[in-house]
């Protein structure tokens, strides 16, 4: 009962705190729900299936140029760049899973460090396609059912549903037999592979799928921020989302919002302390690393365990002695 | 007599100038229970490994079911019916305990696609809840496997082994690091799992009360070489063995 009173909390704040705000906060709540997709993705290859990587800016680049090129140079609708936004990044995924099959770890984390580098530097230089360092301009923002979703609420909420439904797919993912083959990868691949489990098609998978949903994600924020350029898809992007992953709790499905919203929201509440505000930001972080690597679910279970323990603790000293 | 399940003809493996199997030949019979015995060092493990294909021999084949298996990798293995433990515990430390046993059998049916739809047990559930009476670890069915004890994991661990129903399962030092009370548990499981599901296995065991008193064939390994092959009786009186492995 307390669960469904949470979520219909969560739900009427989502709903109604952006008709409050102005628009940059409805930018900021958008930006936010769009990050937290892109986290989703990195968390099912790197929480749920163990998998590094540090490509998933490049791949949010991906889907971002796919639907800004298509929809500026080609005359594509906005929802019909979509599949080949999500198939494009998916069969890049692939591509950029394949070497997982041979290394893992910090290995893996080059190689993929090294795709993000390679995919900023086609976006910066290659002009004729990408607008080079300019970047590219007057992508439209989409219709939904004829209706305009040019207005910075209007398009929230487009955002706002975009989330709802990969939030889904994730948690649909993770709960099916697939999320117990990746987690049984990501614990041990040597004993999954005697047992049946097939480690190379669902490493390829789970690169593919966190993959797709950052080039989704990318499609939405070429639309929601109207312009790009190569620079929002930098490595340094890729680490912010790692850091997403990690602060919020890899593999919960709620740690990567709460993660996407600490990296992404905690530095505009920090404003008022002025030049000191990324400082205090960035101790924020080492403190919270260094005494919860489990990030701020982890934290939370802890106070949980606590707090039960406690309570047993409690009922035990009021037993009479027997 | 009854049908050969495996055939392991000439396999070898060397690391560097160290000749690990130096052309090991063996079947083993439908239904029984062969233990494989030998000195530390003697090739047992990566024997087993030559066959499981975690390792690539250098020569020889391994049938199974007639059919040659040589060559492939272990998900395919196990998806031909042949299950295996290893010497150390591998378990899926967090998974639930009945999730260490689901997912052990649930690539065994239906395609990669079709498991994204299924219901999340993927069928597996009464199996496994059957596996958790029988390995007595029904009460920690929802614990994280990592939280139980060795002996618990270890029995977890074997029991992962024999969710999916295998044919052949080979089991490298199921005893090891068991605790005397617990063994007795560990051989009457294996036994009660070979009469009466007629499964097939092939132990390796350092412990020779266990492995003697479990198999009805022994075969002893020295040096990468098979050096007997017997009931446990002529095992014990072989004066080779007892001069390379048993003393007195």
């Amino acid at each position: 009962m307390l669960r469904w009173i949470l979520l219909a909390a969560i739900a009427a704040v989502l709903l109604w705190l952006p008709t409050e705000l102005k628009p940059y906060g409805i930018f900021l709540f958008s930006n936010w729900l769009l990050f937290c997709v892109v986290a989703i993705g990195l968390n099912l290859t790197i929480g749920y299936a163990g998998q590094i990587s540090l490509a998933q800016a490049g791949f949010m680049g991906i889907g971002a140029y796919t639907t800004a090129i298509l929809t500026t140079s080609h005359g594509y609708d906005f929802w019909a760049t979509l599949p080949i936004s999500a198939g494009l990044s998916f069969f890049i995924g692939v591509i950029v899973g394949y070497p997982a099959l041979r290394v893992q770890h910090h290995y893996l984390a080059f190689v993929t460090l090294g795709f993000n580098i390679l995919v900023y530097l086609v976006f910066r230089n290659e002009d004729w396609l990408t607008g080079g360092a300019f970047g590219v301009f007057d992508i439209p923002r989409p219709h939904l059912f004829g209706f305009s979703t040019a207005d910075p609420l209007a398009f929230y909420y487009v955002c706002l549903g975009f989330f709802l439904v990969m939030f889904l797919v994730a948690r649909h993912i993770v709960r099916s037999p697939w999320g117990r083959a990746f987690a049984a990868l990501r614990d041990n691949p040597v004993r999954a592979a005697s047992l049946g489990v097939d480690i190379r098609a669902y490493t390829l998978l789970a690169f593919a799928i966190g993959s797709m949903f950052a080039g989704l994600a990318g499609s939405f924020y070429a639309s929601l921020l109207e312009f790009i350029d190569p620079y929002a898809f930098a490595i340094e992007n890729s680490l912010a989302f790692l850091l997403m992953v990690i602060s919020g709790g890899s593999a919960t499905l709620i740690g990567p919002i709460i993660g996407a919203g600490l990296v992404l929201l905690m530095p505009e509440w920090l404003r008022f302390a002025k030049d000191y505000y990324l400082m205090i930001y960035a101790l924020f972080v080492m403190v919270l690393m260094a005494f919860c690597p489990e990030g701020v679910v982890g934290l939370w279970r802890r106070f949980v365990a606590a707090a039960r323990h406690r309570r047993m603790n409690a009922a035990a000293a009021k037993e009479p002695a027997r | 007599m009854s049908e050969t399940l495996l055939e392991v003809r000439g396999v070898a493996k060397a690391f560097g100038s160290i000749r690990a199997v130096d052309g090991v030949d063996f079947d083993v019979r439908r239904g029984e229970v062969l233990g494989l015995i030998g000195p530390n060092g003697s090739g047992k493990s990566t024997l087993f490994n030559c066959i499981l294909g975690q390792l690539e021999p250098d020569a020889g084949e391994v049938r199974f079911k007639g059919e040659s298996v040589s060559g492939l990798d272990p998900t395919a293995l196990s998806r031909k019916g042949i299950g295996r433990t290893f010497q150390l515990l591998q378990v899926f430390p967090t998974l639930s305990v009945r999730d260490n046993l689901i997912v052990a059998g649930q690539e065994h049916n239906g395609s990669l696609m079709g498991r994204l739809f299924q219901a999340s047990e993927a069928g597996q559930r009464d199996r496994a809840d059957e596996l958790l009476e029988l390995f007595r670890l029904t009460r920690l069915a929802d614990e994280p496997a990592g939280a139980l004890s060795y002996g618990q994991q270890k029995l977890l661990d074997i029991a992962m082994a024999f969710t999916a129903d295998p044919e052949l399962v080979l089991l490298d030092e199921p005893a090891g690091g068991v605790n005397p009370t617990m063994l007795g548990d560990v051989e009457g499981l294996l036994r009660r799992l070979n009469e009466e599901t007629g499964a097939t296995f092939v132990v390796i065991e350092h412990n020779m009360s266990f492995v003697m008193g479990l198999s009805h064939r022994v075969a002893v390994l020295a040096q990468g070489k098979m050096l007997a092959m017997g009931s446990p009786e002529e095992i014990r009186a072989n004066p080779a063995v007892i001069e390379a492995y048993l003393g007195d």
